[in-house]
């Protein structure tokens, strides 16, 4: 590493005025949030003593804490089967030369290149079909079989560099391939399961345009759906918006703060894939 | 895992095409690749068949339904050719929602490949704050992308933050009604939409340039090459892999953008700020005019497609 020197402080001092800027919506989120109607607003909005009681009112007059309820379990029952089914059939893929293996290889990845809206109203009718409209296993199906692409390039091109020493030995173990998968193979795939456990599950939680054509119309809001119908009720009324959106990226946020290594990390190892 | 390998046959078979690496005979590879890896070919089903129903099927679909009258609706619906796509360049608001979406993807794809590279140039050296800034700056990326649009949507209105730093700054010239007027409302899209991306796209270029020998610039430093030199001529071509990847996601991530222009604009005002995926939405349903949407879907798909494929060859990756 180079040394510190005056032009490094510079640098310094240049980026930490750029951070601070960057930081203002965050700030100016929290101050509007904590608006207290008593006393004069100061700069960027802050007022003193903060008051709390928008965020109180905020969480009784929406369907937020439902939709919290609504939005983990939706992420949940998204990102399990993305995980178990793509690092399934990321095995017999990688493990397999032959020609019909590379051949569905090359198949799922094809999926990467589809930006999905020229399916978007032949799934639409097919849930209609289904009898799935306004469910969450709507949004589910969707996500999931969405994921394959991704989930099984990840997991498919990560296994074919990973020797099969241990797989070996848990065949001569009298290990069956099964058996061989989840003990010996989907442990040592762990970060991939990382990178795509972190992508996934804020891509499901964030996702607004799945769940706002199947779940709008019904009473299974999700978090960024019941941001939107609260915004559309109490447009004017900035403080309460801003403590629903508040509310809405709290477990984001707290995830962010424990889990921003891995999740910077993940970030970066998925999207260079 | 792959420095220390005494494992004949897996070294034979991770360095094919390397003379000078352990050269065992084939039949010891051949004998020890028998050894029973019998991974169960059904485990590829599940994936198989939830991507089928849920990618190849409905894309087929669409693609096949774009050229005729198909509503979802009636069983009945006959060919008609290339008419929607005709339609898609005939009707005003799609074709205003076209112009729209290259601009902003112009605007959002330098504005924040510039900006992503001169942070991570910034970060990538021994700042004390790297990391803080490196938290700060990386910390929109993971925010729901409506409630950024709401936020900013409060930051832009004529009594917002914006105009009010404007004001203490005695820039009142400069102050605007920046989601209400027309000429400025896509481009203060596009900062809304920087602000949440660019720090991916600096986290990218940081990992790329943390593999950049740092006796390579110093060298040229020492030849006397001012800074700018030495980035165009050392740097970036050093890393010319992590620039395709932020040009290719920047630019499909805004062909594709919805979220932020719904929250922020809903497409207006006077459609100044619609883009392909809100004409689609709303031509999907709020008109219902399904051939038309699905039209416009197949076009963007093509185009991100293209896209797509440009990306893989320009970084020539094996798959």
């Amino acid at each position: 590493m180079r040394p510190y020197t005056w032009r490094t402080m510079l640098l310094e001092v240049g980026l930490l005025a750029a951070g601070v800027v960057f930081f203002i919506p965050f700030f100016v989120l929290f101050s509007v949030a904590f608006r207290n109607p008593d006393a004069a607003p100061g700069p960027l909005d802050a007022t003193w003593p903060p008051n709390f009681d928008n965020l109180v009112t905020a969480w009784t007059s929406s369907a937020m804490g439902p939709a919290l309820a609504n939005s983990a379990i939706i992420t949940v029952l998204s990102v399990v089967p993305m995980i178990v089914l793509s690092s399934a059939a990321a095995y017999p893929l990688a493990r397999y030369t032959q020609a019909w293996s590379k051949g569905l290889f090359y198949f799922f990845v094809l999926g990467l290149l589809f930006a999905g809206q020229a399916a978007t109203i032949p799934l639409y009718i097919l849930i209609r079909d289904l009898g799935l409209m306004g469910t969450i296993w709507a949004v589910v199906l969707i996500h999931v079989g969405g994921a394959m692409p991704f989930g099984v390039f990840l997991y498919t091109t990560f296994l074919r560099e990973l020797p099969r020493d241990y797989e070996e030995a848990a065949a001569l173990d009298g290990c069956g391939g099964v058996k061989a998968f989840a003990r010996v193979v989907f442990p040592l795939m762990r970060p991939i399961t990382g990178t795509l456990l972190i992508l996934q599950a804020l891509g499901c939680w964030n996702d607004f345009f799945i769940p706002l054509i199947y779940l709008s119309s019904g009473s299974n809001l999700t978090a960024p759906l019941a941001v939107y119908s609260y915004v559309g009720t109490y447009t004017a009324d900035w403080p309460l918006v801003f403590s629903a959106l508040l509310i809405s990226i709290a477990p984001i946020l707290l995830f962010y703060l424990f889990a921003q290594k891995h999740i910077i990390k993940g970030f970066a190892a998925g999207l260079k894939g | 895992m792959t420095t220390v390998q005494d494992d004949a046959s897996v070294v034979a078979a991770r360095s094919v095409g390397q003379p000078g690496a352990a050269a065992p005979g084939p039949t010891t590879r051949r004998r020890r690749s028998r050894v029973g890896i019998r991974p169960p070919k059904w485990f590829v089903l599940p994936a198989l068949v939830a991507y089928l129903v849920v990618v190849v099927v409905p894309n087929l679909q669409g693609f096949g339904y774009s050229f005729t009258t198909w509503d979802g609706l009636s069983p009945e619906f006959e060919w008609v050719g290339l008419d929607n796509f005709a339609r898609v360049f005939d009707d005003r608001s799609s074709y205003g929602a076209m112009v729209n979406t290259v601009l902003l993807t112009l605007a959002v794809v330098v504005v924040q490949n510039v900006l992503g590279l001169l942070l991570a140039l910034g970060l990538n050296t021994t700042v004390k704050s790297r990391y803080l800034l490196r938290l700060v700056f990386f910390l929109p990326v993971v925010l729901t992308a409506i409630v950024t649009g709401y936020l900013w949507t409060y930051l832009l209105n004529p009594r917002g933050t914006v105009n009010q730093i404007l004001g203490a700054l005695g820039l009142e010239g400069a102050q605007q009604d920046w989601l209400g007027d027309p000429g400025v409302s896509l481009w203060a899209v596009a900062a809304a939409i920087v602000w949440q991306g660019v720090g991916i796209t600096m986290v990218i270029y940081l990992a790329a340039l943390q593999n950049v020998p740092a006796e390579l610039v110093e060298a040229a430093k020492i030849d006397g090459a001012g800074s700018f030199r030495r980035l165009m001529a050392i740097v970036l071509p050093l890393i010319n892999g992590a620039v395709v990847i932020n040009l290719m996601l920047t630019i499909t991530g805004t062909l594709k953008q919805f979220d932020m222009v719904y929250a922020m604009t809903g497409g207006g005002p006077a459609g100044a700020t619609e883009t392909i995926s809100t004409v689609i939405y709303k031509n999907a349903f709020t008109l219902l005019d399904f051939p038309l949407a699905i039209a416009q879907g197949v076009l963007l798909t093509l185009v991100v497609a293209v896209i797509a494929i440009a990306q893989i060859r320009l970084t020539r990756r094996e798959i």
